[in-house]
Order: structure tokens, then C-alpha cells, then sequence
């Protein structure tokens, strides 16, 4: 078990396997709502160090996205903590379930938490289209490759977009700057499956802008509080009458 | 209450903030899932809730990057945005839900719009 060791040398193959899914339709749509992100960040005046340590630790665009608006309208840094954590809460069911797809023998709890720094919606959905085919013992290093591969790329996106968007005509960066919006609305409105899910979209597109409006403060806390809970609410009810 | 929130931050520095403000808030509900998965259900009503909050709350941000957008996209009036994300939405779902079909058709109509108008 010491120079040839079959198992890691399968574990290998199926890292390397998962850097060449990096050439695929949603890994090319995040790089490119990356570059979005990089916009609006530049925007409101981040550097590039500062981007690139945003979204190497926090890797979640959603956040990222949070953190940045909500510091550029003057939010103080508890609201910002706050509204962040909330946009973040998908990741509790999501890990949940991502857990015991990628779990093999020889996954130790701490690969397996190590590893979660990279399950964002992306690698999400490559984790569950690609694993049921995939041999359970190497599923990890499978998901590693691929989710490697993305921050590499993502953070290389980055760079060059960075250098790039301040030379730009004005056209492309208002087309630049509407990629993230179009991205999450689309992405998310796939991802909804039941009626809680499209109520809670609805509200908060609604409540989104009109709190905002009314200037009343901590409006995306309000927004996620208010129209989350009115979408259980609503699918709670329609759960009990079927 | 700004002020007082505005020096502690300012103390911290940039990424000391980053991490504290951004990341851990965001990998608490990773490392949690970890460590409670197959421990609890996903059916279950917290869950449920938990889901939903995330979602309108994300929701509401996608609208206010539309309603009230930064730099360059101000520019473009708010009729012809929403005009372009209808667009985009509309080519996703014709395109049985392709995401590169919906966002390049929304951007094609911005472009234009931004020419045009």
C-alpha cells in the first residue's frame, strides 16, 4: 500500500476527470456571472485583492453580492452580517443533502467539512447530475477536481475581467452590471419545486424594492422575514389541504 | 448608531471584515449541514421556513440590482430593463429551461435598447 496504492491512483484519475467538467454550460455561466459580480464590486469601489478575498472565502455569489451592496448603502456591519447569513441559509438543506451523495468509506468528517467550503449552487447541481453514475468511493475526489477547477478559474475570470471592465464602452458595462440579477432570477426560478418556493420568490421580488423605497432600514432582512414567512405560511396550508 | 458601527469596521481593516462579515456568516449553514445531515429531515417545517426566508430574501436583492441598479446601468431607463429581463425569462422557459438561452437574450435586448433608445 505504499507506491502503488490502486486506490489512489483511481482517486487521482477521477480528480482530474472533474478538472475537465470545467468545460461545461453552468461552469461557464458562473465564470460569467463572476465577471458581473466583479463589475458592481469595482463599482462601488473594491479593489481587486479585496474581490478576489470576497469570493475565494465567502463563495456564494448571492452573499458576495450582500455583502457588497449592503456595505455600499451604509449598512452597519451587524445588518450586513445579518442579511448575509440570512441569504446563506439554503446552504443548511443543501449541505444536508449533498452529505450523503458524496460520502464514501474512506470520507473522514473532516474531508467532508473541508470540502463544504466549495458546495455552492454550481457545484450543487454537478454534484447531484454526475454522482449516482459515479463509483461511490472516488465521488469525492471527483467533486474535488471539479470544484477546484472552478475556484481557479473563477479567481484567474476575475483577474482579468477586473483589468478589463475599467476600459469598457458604457454598453457593456450596463450589460456587464445586469448579469448577476438575470443569473439568480433564472437560476433560482429552475430551482423552485414547490409552491412555497415561487410565493417567496414573488414576495421578495416585491418587497425587495418597495422596503428599499420606503427607507426604512434593514429592508432585505425584512423582505426574507416578512414574504419567507408568508410563502410557508401559504404552502403550509395548502400542504394540510391536500 | 452608524457612526459607532462605521469605526469598529474600520478598525477590523478590509479583510479582517470580509471574514467575519461575509465569510463566517455564510460557512456557519455550511458546516452546520455537515454536521447534521441524515440527522434531520429536509421535510421538516424549520427547513421549510429556513428555505423560504433565503429565498425571498434573495428574490427581494435580484429586484433592487433591477429597480435601482449602479453605474452604467442607471443609464438604461427602467421601462427597457424590465423589458429585457421579461425577454430573458421568456427565452428560458421557450428554451426548456436552458440558463445560456435566457441570459443572452435578455443581455441582446439590453444591448439593443441601450442603441436604440
Amino acid at each position: 500500500m505504499t507506491d502503488t496504492d490502486p486506490a489512489a491512483e483511481t482517486s487521482l484519475r477521477w480528480f482530474l476527470k472533474g478538472v475537465t467538467k470545467l468545460v461545461s454550460v453552468p461552469a461557464a455561466v458562473l465564470v460569467t456571472a463572476q465577471i458581473g459580480f466583479v463589475a458592481l464590486a469595482r463599482d462601488i469601489g473594491f479593489s481587486l485583492p479585496e474581490i478576489l478575498v470576497i469570493t475565494l472565502s465567502v463563495w456564494a455569489l448571492p452573499g458576495q453580492v450582500v455583502y457588497v451592496g449592503a456595505l455600499a448603502s451604509g449598512s452597519g456591519w451587524i445588518a450586513t452580517m445579518l442579511a448575509v447569513s440570512l441569504s446563506s441559509m439554503r446552504f443548511l438543506p443543501m449541505l444536508m443533502s449533498w452529505v450523503p451523495v458524496v460520502r464514501g468509506e474512506r470520507s473522514t468528517r473532516l474531508k467532508l467539512l473541508g470540502l463544504s467550503h466549495f458546495v455552492a449552487v454550481t457545484s450543487w447541481v454537478f454534484t447531484m447530475s454526475e454522482m449516482p453514475s459515479t463509483p461511490r468511493q472516488v465521488r469525492l475526489a471527483y467533486f474535488a477536481g471539479f470544484a477546484l477547477a472552478l475556484v481557479v478559474a473563477n479567481l484567474v475570470a476575475i483577474t482579468v475581467a477586473y483589468q478589463l471592465v475599467g476600459h469598457v464602452p458604457a454598453w457593456v458595462s450596463a450589460a456587464l452590471l445586469m448579469l448577476t440579477p438575470l443569473y439568480f432570477l433564472l437560476a433560482l426560478g429552475g430551482a423552485g419545486k414547490v409552491i412555497d418556493d415561487y410565493v417567496a420568490m414573488g414576495m421578495g421580488l416585491l418587497l425587495g424594492p418597495a422596503l428599499y423605497a420606503a427607507g426604512i432600514g434593514l429592508d432585505l432582512l425584512w423582505t426574507g422575514i416578512i414574504g419567507g414567512t408568508v410563502a410557508y405560511a401559504v404552502g403550509r396550508v395548502r400542504r394540510r389541504s391536500t | 448608531m452608524i457612526p459607532a458601527e462605521d469605526l469598529s469596521l474600520a478598525a477590523l481593516g478590509p479583510y479582517l471584515t470580509i471574514l467575519l462579515v461575509a465569510a463566517v456568516p455564510t460557512h456557519v449553514w455550511r458546516w452546520l449541514g455537515v454536521l447534521f445531515a441524515g440527522r434531520l429531515s429536509e421535510d421538516s417545517e424549520i427547513f421549510r421556513w429556513i428555505k423560504s426566508v433565503a429565498t425571498a430574501l434573495v428574490s427581494g436583492l435580484i429586484a433592487q440590482l433591477i429597480f435601482f441598479p449602479k453605474g452604467a446601468l442607471a443609464d438604461v431607463p427602467l421601462s427597457f430593463r424590465l423589458a429585457s429581463v421579461l425577454l430573458g425569462i421568456a427565452a428560458y422557459l421557450a428554451s426548456r429551461r436552458n440558463l445560456a438561452a435566457g441570459i443572452v437574450a435578455a443581455e441582446a435586448a439590453l444591448v439593443a435598447a441601450w442603441f436604440v433608445g
